[in-house]
């Protein structure tokens, strides 16, 4: 689960890693007055989406005054901010985070993240802050200091005085970031994030050290374990055919194509969309029903599937263990009497009750199209789409 | 012959008691795997499906001299019960149950290094040695005992792979479903190396997916080391970056983890590599080394040979 800038940064300032003073607002004149309150000589105003490349799209500015401040809220709020990470349509701004301004000597990249190649997880840091990790990592690789950390014992202060002075810090700066690394992974581990960016964390003239910006991703498995946290899901930033897709249950992610696509179990899905794709066509979607999927999860998929106004054909491609083809027939045949398609339906399946299933489909009277293995149904979904692109 | 598991396989079910665990266990006895034990706290002394009952996995290890362990425990639970299982110090554990916390197996995959435990899953459809022993979730009926090794990170698309191999008349050794989590016990140089050693298993399938490096990993190891054909498949071609495709493990960030990477450095290994999730049987088939012939024939004596057997209509 994502989260925004101004709630990761109330969440690490709780584990003890010093943020800038700031307050969130959602009106424009509200600017103002917490730029009176910050007191300071400049105010930064940052759009709130869950996207990074905020500040080359407009969306972070520097005020010099409480009037400056009010004036930037007007242009932000509201505005549609496109970066690299929003995709195309980008992203409507709601909320800004007003902060004060800092006197930055150095900017760094600091990191905790699960490794999956090593089963643990690791501190990363770098002396290029502000800068893409993924561009550092790749034209500079070595500019990235690294410690992996044994999650018996945890994360050692001696690790974190290596990865000080690796960064070149003074011994000052070096008594500021020890605790600062050490509160962040704290911060990671008790809130089972399952990253944590801060870049850039920032050295001031005064030998502090401040998360300027914050990034908190947390692990969804573990969020039974942490219910205060539903609260920091902001449905806005999502699609709403995911956010519909949540309440029942099923796996959905939506895509730019227009045949649609209802299969069990993730691997499958995916090579579902490419056998589309193979096939001269293009995906709408991905969606897992999952293992064990009843009737009504079957017609619920469908309503969301049909919600899509790009959908052309619909291609549902299962392949029965726990979850059985007569059981999905069923659920398809009731799906369509209640939601009256009205365009095409490929259906796939094979494994356990797959004769069943077959004549539920042929007995029902719509004139679905029965598919023999994943390839035909791929491209005869891509024929009753309009044809190969 | 087989990996992993075989007609000696003495299993536990951890669970045994649950909708889920019941539900397979006795799937699992269908087919005739021995299911020895069922751990349930509370319930020790009982009997479930005609299995006996433990408290702990200590005292059902000990009780009926079982060697392999089976979890289907929800997930808050199931770190706590693969622990279990490995201080009984049993030596394969697998592990069903989806939606671990990842530091959870943190955790875990820190304790197993020191032990004597393989750990399969979590989050998988678990093994299975045609005609021998089902340990986890697949349907049986889609195998048929043979000499094809698969290994996959999913369980439905491994289920598709099995089904073409079986409508070609070829059967399997072993098949592995690792999982689809970021941290797992076994990964696909784990299974493949067990593949390449095992002179029961004459050819390799490996389906992948986007995100991490184990492909490459095993990629690597198949390159120095495996003369037995391999086909691979990835899935996820079109999936969009940065997005978590169903399983935690499945995502490509960073510009990492790619179908394309995966590929490259498949076909670099002289894995033979398909697009199609369709034509991973076909493949496989025309690969495949003449019936009776010894697994360690070059692979382009391999690449001579028609595919094999004549499809069998399966029922």
């Amino acid at each position: 689960m994502k989260i925004h800038e101004y709630q990761a940064k109330a969440i690490l300032a709780k584990f003890g890693v010093p943020v800038p003073r700031g307050e969130v607002v959602v009106k424009k004149e509200e600017a103002r007055a917490v730029a009176q309150r910050l007191g300071t000589h400049v105010v930064v105003v940052k759009a709130q989406i869950h996207a990074g490349g905020r500040g080359k799209a407009g969306g972070v500015k520097l005020a010099k005054s409480p009037d400056e401040a009010l004036n930037h809220a007007g242009q932000i709020l509201g505005m549609t901010l496109v970066t690299p990470q929003t995709g195309e349509e980008g992203r409507v701004v709601r909320r800004l985070l007003i902060e004060e301004g800092l006197d930055i000597k150095r900017e760094l990249y600091v990191g905790v993240l699960v490794d999956r190649e090593v089963g643990a997880p690791i501190f990363m840091v770098s002396a290029a802050g502000g800068m893409e990790i993924e561009e550092v990592a790749k034209d500079n690789p070595e500019a990235i200091l690294k410690e992996k950390i044994d999650p018996t014992v945890g994360f050692q202060p001696f690790q974190a005085r290596k990865l000080a002075f690796g960064l070149g810090l003074t011994p000052e700066q070096v008594n500021a970031a020890v605790p600062f690394f050490q509160s962040l992974y704290r911060a990671f581990i008790e809130t089972d994030a399952s990253m944590i960016e801060i870049n850039p964390c920032v050295v001031t003239g005064d030998g502090k050290m401040y998360a300027l910006d914050a990034k908190v991703t947390f692990d969804d498995n573990a969020l039974y374990r942490h219910p205060e946290f539903k609260d920091l899901r902001d449905l806005d930033e999502e699609t709403p055919l995911e956010v519909e897709a949540s309440k029942f249950k099923l796996n959905y992610i939506k895509l730019d194509g227009d045949i649609a696509c209802m299969v069990n179990g993730a691997g499958l899905a995916m090579a579902t969309m490419d056998i589309i794709k193979l096939s001269g066509g293009s995906p709408a979607n991905f969606l897992d029903v999952g293992g064990g999927a009843s009737e009504d999860q079957v017609k619920n998929a469908f309503r969301l599937l049909l919600s899509d106004p790009n959908v052309k054909a619909v291609f549902v491609n299962i392949f029965g263990g726990i979850l059985r083809c007569d059981i999905l027939a069923s659920g398809v045949v009731n799906a369509a009497k209640e939601l009256k398609f009205k365009v095409p339906v490929v259906v796939r399946m094979e494994g356990t009750n797959v004769k069943q299933g077959k004549q539920i489909l042929k007995d029902s009277g719509f004139n679905f199209t029965v598919a023999e293995g994943m390839k035909d149904g791929a491209q005869k979904a891509v024929a009753l789409a309009g044809g190969a692109q | 012959m087989s990996v992993l598991i075989d007609n000696n396989t003495r299993v536990i079910v951890q669970g045994l008691t649950g909708r889920e665990g019941s539900f397979h266990a006795q799937q699992m006895l269908d087919y005739g795997t021995k299911v020895v034990a069922g751990v349930t706290p509370g319930k020790g002394g009982t009997k479930h499906l005609g299995v006996p009952v433990f408290n702990t996995v200590a005292d059902a290890a000990k009780a009926t001299r079982a060697n392999a362990s089976v979890i289907f425990v929800p997930p808050p639970f199931a770190a706590d019960a693969i622990l279990e299982a490995m201080e009984a110090q049993l030596p394969l554990v697998i592990c069903i149950t989806e939606g671990v916390p990842t530091l959870d197996m943190v955790r875990v995959a820190a304790a197993l290094k020191n032990s004597k435990t393989r750990l399969i899953g979590p989050n998988c459809p678990g093994i299975i040695s045609p005609g021998k022993c089902k340990i986890g979730i697949m349907p049986a009926s889609i195998h048929k005992q043979g000499n094809v090794g698969v290994v996959s990170r999913s369980g439905t698309l491994t289920y598709e792979a099995v089904d073409q191999l079986t409508h070609l008349g070829i059967g399997q050794s072993t098949c592995i479903g690792i999982g689809g989590d970021p941290i797992i016990g076994t990964s696909f140089l784990d299974a493949i190396r067990m593949f390449n050693e095992d002179p029961g298993t004459h050819a390799i399938v490996m389906i992948g997916e986007i995100g991490g490096n184990a492909e490459e990993a095993a990629a690597d190891y198949i390159k120095k080391h495996v003369k037995k054909p391999v086909v691979g498949f990835i899935c996820g071609q079109t999936a969009p970056p940065g997005r978590r495709m169903g399983h935690a493990g499945a995502i490509i960030s960073g510009g990492h983890g790619t179908a394309a990477e995966k590929y490259k450095a498949m076909r670099a290994a002289g894995i033979h590599t398909v697009q199609s999730p369709a034509d991973i049987g076909s493949t496989l088939a025309s690969y495949l080394p003449k019936s009776k012939s010894k697994a360690s024939g070059k692979k382009s004596a391999a690449k001579a040979t028609k595919p094999a057997r004549k499809s069998k209509k399966r029922k």
